[in-house]
């Protein structure tokens, strides 16, 4: 299924991780009197699974809002395969065409079924023309497994069912990296897992993500690295398994001794 | 009773200048309006600050002195004289217009801003954004009120009798001063205007029925 990707990583899912994507370089930002983030440097590589761990108002969800400039920063600098992220207008829209988002809210169309929420993105944003268009976005909601719900409108669906729609109307884009911001925190416990999967399933094929979740599981399924934030900084990197059984700071274990005891 | 049917052609005439009036006013300010409206959610601050400084002052100004100004005031900065129709027009256009942007900006912000955050994430542009996402989402609670300011509209149109326009009220007048006050001329020019207003009303329903949508 290598075809959801722009370009093939040398082995897809574990290849060497040597090409950076996205670059954050001492980046801040206030919201008012809060610096919420604070001096962050991060480098995700193409390929590479992130995974963004932290308390709540840690900056999470900032960090990842930054990247596709939903949030603008105060200093530093984002870039995208070496590309500064564009101020406004079409240049910037262009930009954020290649960076998927999926919200913990779903936030898929109303007003559009499930197959047009998929298709608007390639169809206004990309010139697709619409036979192609729906052609892809049929096969997408096939491979996110939500294909017989194609006509109904978002209202209709579960939320699992809503989420899986909102990968595929992100990937309609082929975009270079996907970010989630606590994908599954909206979700019912049986549902959880059938997002993960195909979160997982990407993760697997090569994606680029950066994914902000409290998920354990997937983090030690299919992330690459742990990045673990509070109050506005970055405090500690490292593989999923380590950071898991051996975290270093002290924020980082409370943090864990407290999810881990609920 | 006789009175309105003797003098139906002068009511027929008043009618159709206040629905030009109506209809030509309320179209222009209607496409003013959600250019106002488009400026005042726009990312471009000078625009969004223009756009709220025109409806904060369009609004809280008496319609008659607008007219005052396209009137009197504006030749004097060269602004051409246009008819009497059309000096009432664009008097009333831009003063309703500041209403219809207010309305549609009501409705516009019902959409949950995640609407126009997954939108802009596909990297739609803003025009885009408008209008694929938010403004057929905005239209069903945009509807009522809009329609709503489409009738006050119509009836303050009636301000243009003032300005030498001879529509439903300068019939009324006429007519008035001519048979002694006989009251039954102004329930023929109420019931001219209700021709209007109470279409609209049913027009509202309709529609807003029409886009409905699950939600
Ligand atoms: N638009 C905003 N205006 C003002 N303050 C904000 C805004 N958005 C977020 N904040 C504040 O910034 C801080 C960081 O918010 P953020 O949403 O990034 O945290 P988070 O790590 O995602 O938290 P959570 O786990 O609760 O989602 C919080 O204190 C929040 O209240
Ligand atoms: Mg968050």
């Amino acid at each position: 299924m290598a075809h959801d990707l722009d370009e093939p990583t040398a082995e897809p899912g574990r290849g060497p991780l040597t090409t950076p994507l996205v670059v954050l370089t001492k980046v801040n930002k206030h919201f008012g009197a809060l610096h919420v983030l604070q001096d962050i440097d991060l480098t995700v590589h193409r390929g590479e699974v992130v995974v963004v761990i932290g308390p709540s108002g840690s900056g999470k969800s900032t960090l990842c809002r930054a990247i596709n400039r939903l949030e603008t920063i105060d200093s530093g600098t984002i870039t995208l395969d070496g590309v500064p992220l564009p101020a406004e207008g079409k240049a910037l829209a262009r930009l954020r065409a290649d960076v998927g988002m999926v919200f913990q809210s779903f936030n898929l169309f109303a007003h559009k079924t499930v197959l047009e929420n998929v298709m608007l993105g390639p169809v206004k944003a990309k010139g697709v023309k619409r036979a192609e268009a729906k052609e892809r976005a049929v096969e997408l909601l096939e491979r996110v497994g939500v294909a017989n719900q194609a006509a109904k409108l978002p209202a209709q669906l579960s939320g699992g069912q809503q989420q899986r729609v909102a990968i595929a109307r992100a990937l309609a884009m082929k975009p270079k990296v996907m970010l989630f911001d606590e994908p599954t925190s909206a979700l019912d416990p049986e549902m959880i897992n059938e997002v993960l999967d195909v979160m997982t399933d990407l993760a697997r094929e090569g994606m680029t993500m950066v994914v902000v979740t409290h998920e354990m599981g997937f983090a030690r399924r299919a992330a690459h690295r742990v990045v673990f934030m509070d109050a506005g900084q970055i405090v500690e990197e490292a593989d999923p398994e380590t950071f898991f059984t051996n975290p270093r700071s002290d924020r980082a274990k409370d943090f864990l001794s407290k999810i881990l005891t609920h | 009773m006789d009175l309105i049917s003797e003098n139906l052609p002068a009511l027929f005439a008043g009618f159709r200048l206040t629905l030009q009036l109506a209809v030509y006013s309320g179209v222009l300010a209607l496409a003013l309006g959600l250019l106002l409206a488009a400026m005042r959610v726009s990312p471009l601050r000078p625009l969004s600050l223009f756009s709220a400084a025109y409806v904060e002052l369009l609004r809280n100004t008496p319609l008659t002195l607008v007219f005052f100004f396209m009137y009197f005031v504006a030749p004097q900065f060269g602004v051409p004289a246009f008819s009497f129709l059309w000096v009432a027009v664009i008097a009333l256009s831009l003063y309703t217009a500041a209403f219809v942007s207010e309305a549609l900006r009501s409705g516009i912000n019902s959409v949950g801003v995640g609407q126009a955050e997954a939108a802009r994430a596909i990297g739609l542009t803003f025009g885009q954004t408008l209008s694929q996402v938010i403004l057929p989402q905005a239209v069903r609670s945009v509807i009522p009120p809009l329609i709503n300011v489409l009738i006050a509209l119509t009836k303050n149109t009636s301000v243009a009798a003032g300005f030498g326009l001879v529509e439903l009220i300068g019939v009324g007048r006429r007519l008035s001063t001519a048979n002694a006050g006989d009251p039954w001329v102004w329930v023929g020019v109420a019931v001219f205007y209700l021709l209007i207003t109470i279409p609209a009303g049913l027009l509202a329903g309709v529609v807003e029925r029409k886009v409905a949508f699950a939600r």
